[in-house]
């Protein structure tokens, strides 16, 4: 049961836990997160480093779509940006590691500003569309700028190094990712306590208003294309490490929309649906192959795997849309009401 | 540039104004549903991809003769169109646009799965039923799938026009598209006027699928089809007729010129660079109607 949370400075009412609870939980969780590589299995290993990458690149997409109201399908190719930026720079320069992900993020940063241009002209579907023809021109760019991008072959990246540690096992990897991931998450929790996030939220709720209210449309948008590209360019760059080969196929469309569905399903506008929604999306395949393995003629049921993740993953983004329009956040939040007066209301 | 190849040039046009009566075509039965429902729905390429799949199981699975072929493609479509409307879009009205819009995001990727599940992700060949004999106009050759392809891709859009002139159902639904309200208030039952819409945009997108799978293959990835639809509607215009039959024109034209010219993989980055440009210079299309927002 919680009660008495009462507030007496504006700091503890912005303030991003406001209970004891709340930070001994996340402390169990940091914990959990420590704890986790000792124990888990190659395989869990693997599938955490995806799940982080992806919450990283969602939360990206959640600023700019769920936060500002722009809805983006080029998040994938934002992230192809950022991918072969790391594979250049640690090919070509040998740069120290964190240095080439904050490449990554910048290189996708300016991308995605000069992108997200069209953006004060246009809105809502328009601008939907017009990132689907960004994020084609970006394929082109990736497929026949051959000198730089090694064309269709793509690139191949070698292991991160930190202190001469190549990080080339899912262990190691999961100490750089990890860590990258909660940094950036708690960068995003912590933007919408500021001016810049609310003016965000000012533009997603009604455009015109915020700029009557003083708010420079263009700069804000952009600002927002800008941090959303940069968090999908640092995630591309751990994508990068973590597969070790960029190619222009690597970021299709289809990715761009598995992201925007992370966020329908997690939920939009808020930071732990962008967690949810990415956990819960990268796993449902897993799932999937668990549940086929299981069925009596599994390997004749693997070949129909395929077809049945893509209409899951359809079915997810309708039913959510139409079901739960604000996501597993708002399931969660259902669940943790409940809870509050537990014993004496239910 | 003295011995330009003028007849290549002639002939290179042809085909592509050739396959842009197609888009038209896509492009018309999208502008139906977004006039009528103000619905952008990315599932069209998916939506000619079920009619085109339909007629492959009557005319090669079941092996009916092509004419009764494309009338159950046709009708299995337009059922299909209501069903959709029905489940999917009908629980949204009302809803903001964006949210629609991720509903056919979604219905695509449905629709994409259940293809791969009944008939696999392999190319297949639709059966034979356009004359093969090479067509002369003038001096230039025009490939005959594509020109006979063109010829129906023309008489139904003319069709389709003249039905939404006469027809009762069609005055309806451009009195809808109009002013709902006021259609409400007319006598008009709307939600059956969505219905309907959906209906009969997803029986013309099967139409032009059959064309357009009979001129290339029968694949999963066919939707892909529907980006450049999309282009063309931006292009035209979302909720312009006239818009959609020239815009299909335009981009069948550039699509078949920098296919030729430069090469088959500028053909979608020169579509989505006329995108750009459009939506730079005419944010609401050719011939679209600017929309002014109020507070």
């Amino acid at each position: 049961m919680r009660i008495g949370s009462a507030k007496e400075t504006y700091a503890q009412d912005g303030a991003l836990f406001d209970s004891r609870t709340q930070w001994a939980l996340l402390g169990v969780l940091g914990l959990a997160l420590l704890v986790f590589p000792f124990v888990a299995s190659q395989y869990w290993l693997y599938l955490a480093c995806l799940v982080a990458i992806n919450v990283a690149s969602a939360t990206g997409l959640n600023i700019l779509t769920g936060y500002t109201g722009q809805v983006s399908l080029g998040q994938a190719a934002f992230m192809g940006v950022g991918a072969y930026a790391v594979a250049i720079l640690e090919k070509q320069l040998g740069t120290p590691v964190l240095l080439n992900l904050l490449g990554a993020g910048g290189a996708a940063m300016l991308v995605g500003l000069v992108v997200g241009i069209p953006s004060l002209r246009v809105k809502g579907l328009y601008l939907a569309i017009a990132t689907i023809a960004a994020s084609f021109i970006l394929h082109f760019v990736f497929a026949n700028w051959t000198r730089v991008t090694g064309g269709t072959a793509g690139l191949n990246v070698p292991p991160a190094k930190i202190f001469g540690l190549a990080l080339d096992t899912e262990f190691r990897l999961y100490w750089l990712v990890v860590p990258i991931t909660v940094l950036m998450l708690a960068g995003a929790a912590n933007l919408f306590r500021t001016r810049i996030g609310r003016a965000f939220v000012a533009i997603r709720d009604r455009d015109i208003s915020a700029e009557v209210l003083g708010i420079p449309l263009l700069r804000y948008k952009l600002l927002s294309f800008g941090l959303s590209s940069f968090y999908a360019g640092v995630a591309g760059g751990l994508w990068a490490y973590f597969f070790r080969s960029v190619t222009p196929e690597s970021f299709p469309l289809l990715m761009s929309i598995f992201f925007l569905a992370a966020i329908i399903v997690g939920g939009m506008g808020s930071i732990l649906g962008g967690i949810l929604g990415a956990v819960f999306m990268t796993l449902i395949p897993e799932v999937l192959k668990l549940v086929v393995g299981w069925l009596p003629n599994a390997n004749e049921a693997m070949v129909l795997l395929a077809p049945v993740r893509t209409i899951v993953f359809g079915v997810l983004i309708v039913g959510f849309l139409i079901f739960e329009p604000h996501g597993l956040a708002e399931i969660w939040r259902r669940i943790r009401r409940f809870f509050h007066l537990w014993p004496f209301r239910s | 540039m003295m011995d330009f190849d003028w007849l290549m040039l002639f002939e290179i046009s042809l085909a592509g104004l050739g396959s842009g009566g197609l888009y038209a075509l896509a492009g018309l039965a999208f502008v139906l549903i977004y006039k009528a429902t103000k619905v952008v729905n990315l599932a069209i390429g998916e939506m000619l991809m079920m009619g085109a799949y339909f007629f492959f199981a009557a005319a090669s699975t079941m092996g009916w003769p092509i004419w009764l072929g494309i009338v159950a493609a046709v009708i299995g479509s337009g059922i299909l169109g209501a069903v959709i409307e029905r489940l999917l879009i009908r629980p949204m009205l009302g809803e903001a646009p964006i949210s629609v819009f991720m509903i056919t995001v979604g219905l695509s990727s449905i629709l994409v799965g259940l293809v791969e599940l009944i008939w696999g992700a392999d190319q297949l060949r639709l059966p034979d039923f356009m004359p093969s004999d090479p067509v002369l106009l003038g001096e230039a050759m025009v490939s005959p799938k594509i020109f006979y392809g063109f010829l129906a891709a023309a008489v139904l859009i003319a069709g389709v026009l003249l039905v939404f002139r006469f027809w009762r159902g069609g005055v309806a639904l451009r009195a809808t598209a109009c002013d709902q309200a006021a259609a409400y208030s007319m006598g008009i039952d709307v939600p059956r006027v969505f219905s309907m819409t959906w209906m009969v945009a997803a029986m013309v997108a099967a139409i032009a699928g059959i064309i357009v799978g009979s001129i290339s293959s029968l694949s999963p990835t066919m939707g892909v089809f529907g980006l450049s639809v999309l282009v063309v509607v931006i292009v035209g215009g979302l909720d312009s007729v006239p818009g959609a039959l020239i815009g299909g024109l335009l981009v069948g034209l550039v699509e078949s010129w920098t296919g030729t010219y430069l090469g088959g993989e500028f053909k979608l980055l020169a579509t989505f660079s006329l995108l750009v440009l459009i939506l730079m210079v005419r944010p609401y299309g050719l011939f679209g109607t600017h929309e002014i927002e109020r507070l």
